[in-house]
């Protein structure tokens, strides 16, 4: 395990800097976010939104190259960062357009899962605690809706972002989600969803004949993992009080049920009460007006939280399994590592690396830990790259260019 | 010199690029000239043709066998020519201008927006489902729906997936009819509620729903161009030729709402008891009583028996005045009266709040909306009164066995206004009521009018010299068939009287 340095958010203001000047791959975040450059000015129209020092929060900020972008960021040293949509019109001008033509066109679509809120069915944690027994949800969550979008929606490029403290963001990067409608939108983010109700609510998952194929892939996943989540780490049966929770949710009749065979059962649901309850307890909760608005800002891949230092770095399905939340790198820890080199580097790596560190700021993070964390974000935008390819020539051979 | 075989070939090739299918979403207007004449029959009977349209989605259940036979007759209908032979080209060319000139008619106001796009989806969504699977998937590709019918392998590999989603599908049903794949981005209603198959982005619709889709698609567009239509009116409306048929097309709609007050006064609170069993509808006489009884009556009752009291000519210190006198011989007292119920009177006559001057439900209204249960006494009698209660009731007004059972008949069969009708014929001792009921204020009015007699019997006996020959044949739909449609062009001011 790697030594983490105690992060303080005292040092904040010492790190960032540092950060911004050698560590944040712009360069990648760059190529992100003008995708292909197809678009014109798709980069130049993104609105971001910073929040400073003494919680000065400045929205409608936007810039013309990456060159921009590096010098603001170095420049106002922004504490937290968000991504909003990309705009009719440059967004820092936004006031100099004729009002009711500034309007919001194209944004990725997104999902927030926020663990907080399972609190009523987490028994380890609550509010923005989390830890290795219920991060387990976030698997789950991550399994299922990665499945959904692609298979059921067709979308290819996701990008999940681990928030830095107590939730996963997903990232839908597809051209043909960028241009949904806020309808559309709406109406993704209800079919995913299944937990429905709030504090007064005791039951709620509900399901009935016949059982849609979605909450069937769904299943298969909560069934996969509920044994050692909800039995064995969340120890849902080992109180009084936890298992009252879960009897909560039977039918009344319940004692009942071997013996009225009738058809009374059937048509009350009765039968899928064991499937209710493990989607009650393991499905994940989706925070509709997150993904609804094409205006909404979401927290940035590669910034930082501020309380818990922990970088927003994107994880890796392949390696999904084992991704731990706590091992993901602090700013205070590759601040650290910049100026150690790790000891795992080849020598060679390290003369080439001193070689080029005049050259390309972009290298530094190579040093340290958040390297294998860009690798996975350059990969994702290598295979867009090639979609986007693959979609040219698509379209050349239609056109009969040569 | 042509040939006249020859040009008709010629004029054949244009025109199907022009309607190149049957069924069409009307987006782009007629530009071709036509003659006044053709201008007003066009139009006159595309409003009778929705004004069926309307009755029976009232009258009988959507799709059933009656249904289907009755708008089909009404459809041929429309589409007949006196000449031999009209062409299909005519036929489309018919359906699309008269659509057009209905949309200046109906495009001025909320409510009549509202008509016009639901009766044009209803005779739309009838003459889809009516198509040929390919002539669906046809017009589908015209209209840019990039919707495709999914093989028959890719069907069978999905069968329990698209049996498990899709309401009402079963396996019969995914082999015999098609299945169209449809971008998720079309069919959202689908995708909210997770009532449908998805597949690579792709939502699987059976036959049977893809209509729903098709029908958003067609609303939305004509919900837009209705709009932009009332932007453009007043232009049209300048048009001397065109604005009196304009204004009487939508008026034979409107006119019939009896919101305008007419006789104000002349009915005196006196006479409400004797008019209540002599010339009310069973549903006013019905509440009437309840009201006399219990000396209450709850919002719904008040709303309808109300409006219709407002109707017939009661003037608002009259209403508050017949209110007040009943509801403080029960527990309400003078004061509690003034200070709840009389806000809710004045209210329905456009004094209160704002200022909606409310219109009297039509039966339509009262048969659809807002059913009654336990301790309501509105409603539509034939409608929502248990058919032993209704028997026993109309018994007790001296409704003989036979007729009774005439109108049980008809209640059977869901033709709840011609059951009510009946009684009409049954009360009055007529044959025939000679109108078509469906606004409970006509019926009081007919009733009034049958019972001082004079020229109203003489208009009996022109009802059955001329055939259908009703003069008001536009604003009311006729119960029998056959007219010959130049006939009835001869007057056309005939058309547009009001009662």
């Amino acid at each position: 395990m790697m030594p983490t340095s105690d992060y303080d958010p005292a040092c904040l203001p010492d790190l960032l800097p540092l950060y911004y000047r050698r560590l944040f791959p712009f360069s990648q975040y760059y190529r992100w976010l003008s995708y292909g450059g197809v678009s014109k000015n798709y980069f130049q129209n993104r609105e971001f939104s910073f929040t400073l020092k003494d919680d000065i929060y400045v929205r409608y900020q936007s810039f013309t190259t990456q060159n921009e972008l590096e010098k603001e960021m170095q420049k106002m040293v922004p504490y937290k960062i968000d991504i909003g949509a990309v705009y009719s019109h440059r967004p820092s001008q936004h006031n100099a357009v004729k009002s009711g033509t500034f309007q919001a066109l194209e944004k990725e679509l997104v999902f927030d899962i926020d663990m907080t809120d399972y609190d009523d069915v987490r028994r380890c944690c609550s509010a923005a605690d989390i830890c290795s027994k219920c991060w387990t949800l976030m698997t789950i969550a991550i399994r299922i809706l990665d499945r959904a979008l692609r298979e059921d929606f067709g979308f290819h490029h996701l990008l999940w972002v681990y928030s830095g403290r107590r939730g996963v963001h997903c990232w839908v990067c597809d051209d043909a989600a960028r241009k949904l409608s806020v309808a559309a939108r709406s109406a993704v983010a209800e079919y995913l969803s299944l937990i429905k109700g709030g504090e007064e609510t005791v039951r709620k998952v509900v399901l009935s004949d016949p059982i849609h194929p979605f909450i069937n892939h769904s299943l298969s996943v909560v069934e996969r993992y509920f044994c050692q989540y909800a039995i064995v780490e969340q120890d849902i049966l080992g109180s009084k009080e936890s298992v009252d929770k879960v009897l909560a949710l039977l039918p009344e009749d319940i004692l009942s049920f071997p013996v009225v065979l009738s058809q009374y059962h059937i048509k009350k649901g009765g039968q899928y009460f064991d499937k209710e309850i493990m989607l009650q307890y393991c499905y994940p909760r989706l925070d509709v007006n997150v993904s609804k608005g094409v205006n909404h800002l979401l927290k940035s891949p590669f910034s930082i939280h501020p309380k818990t230092g922990r970088i927003s770095v994107p994880i890796d399905l392949k390696e999904l399994n084992t991704f731990d939340p706590f091992e993901v790198p602090t700013i205070s820890l590759i601040c650290e590592e910049l100026e150690r080199p790790r000891a795992d580097e080849a020598e060679d790596d390290d003369v080439k690396d001193k070689e080029n560190e005049q050259e390309a700021g972009e290298r530094h993070y190579k040093r340290t830990s958040l390297a294998k964390y860009v690798k996975v974000f350059d990969r994702f935008l290598e295979a867009m790259a090639r979609s986007r390819k693959g979609e040219m020539l698509q379209k050349s051979d239609l056109q009969k260019d040569f | 010199m042509q040939f006249p075989g020859r040009r008709k070939k010629l004029i054949g090739s244009s025109q199907n690029d022009l309607y190149d299918h049957c069924l069409q979403f009307y987006g782009q207007p007629p530009l071709e000239n036509i003659s006044l004449t053709e201008f007003e029959t066009f139009a006159v009977e595309r409003l009778k043709l929705l004004k069926t349209v309307e009755n029976l989605g009232v009258s009988c259940v959507k799709n059933s066998e009656q249904y289907t036979k009755k708008l089909d007759a009404e459809i041929s209908k429309f589409f007949f020519n006196k000449e031999d032979g009209i062409s299909e080209y005519e036929k489309r060319r018919k359906d699309h201008i008269s659509h057009f000139i209905l949309r200046l008619a109906y495009c001025q106001t909320e409510d009549l927006r509202r008509w016009f796009i639901q009766q044009e989806m209803d005779l739309f969504r009838y003459r889809f489902n009516d198509l040929h699977s390919k002539h669906k998937t046809d017009f589908l590709h015209k209209n840019n729906l990039k919707y495709e019918t999914v093989s028959a392998e890719e069907k069978k590999s999905l069968q329990d997936k698209l049996i498990a989603s899709s309401y009402g599908l079963s396996g019969t049903k995914v082999e015999e009819h098609d299945v169209y794949k449809v971008p998720f981005q079309d069919a959202l209603d689908l995708v909210r509620t997770r009532k449908v198959y998805l597949l690579a982005g792709n939502a699987y619709i059976p036959h049977h729903e893809i209509v729903t889709i098709v029908l958003n698609d067609f609303r939305t567009r004509l919900s837009k161009a209705l709009a932009m239509t009332a932007r453009s009116l007043p232009a049209v409306q300048s048009d001397e030729r065109l604005q009196p048929l304009l204004s009487h097309l939508s008026h034979a709609y409107v006119g019939q709402d009896y919101s305008i007050q007419k006789n104000i006064g002349k009915i005196s609170l006196e006479q409400i008891d004797a008019l209540s069993g002599k010339s009310f509808p069973l549903c006013m006489r019905h509440l009437h009583k309840a009201l006399r009884e219990n000396h209450h009556l709850r919002h719904g009752g008040r709303m309808q028996y109300g409006l219709f009291l407002k109707g017939i000519g009661l003037s608002l210190e009259q209403a508050l005045q017949f209110w007040r006198s009943e509801f403080v011989k029960g527990k309400v007292d003078a004061d509690k009266f003034d200070k709840a119920y009389a806000y809710s009177v004045r209210h329905m006559f456009g004094k209160e709040g704002k200022r909606t001057d409310y219109t009297p439900y039509s039966c339509m209204k009262v048969i659809l909306s807002n059913p009654p249960s336990q301790g309501d006494y509105h409603g539509c009698p034939f409608r929502h009164s248990d058919p032993e209660l209704l028997k026993q009731k109309l018994q007790n007004y001296k409704v003989s066995p036979s007729g009774t059972n005439q109108i049980l008949e008809l209640v059977k069969g869901m033709h709840y206004q011609l059951a009510c009708q009946k009684y009409f014929e049954l009360t009055h001792n007529v044959e025939d009521a000679g109108f078509s009921l469906n606004h409970p204020n006509q019926y009081f009015t007919e009733s009034q009018k049958l019972l001082s007699g004079g020229r109203d019997i003489k208009k009996e006996v022109d009802m059955s010299q001329r055939s259908q020959e009703n003069p008001a044949s536009v604003t009311r739909p006729s119960q029998a068939n056959s007219k010959q449609a130049h006939e009835e062009m001869g007057d056309l001011d005939s058309f547009f009287q009001d009662e």
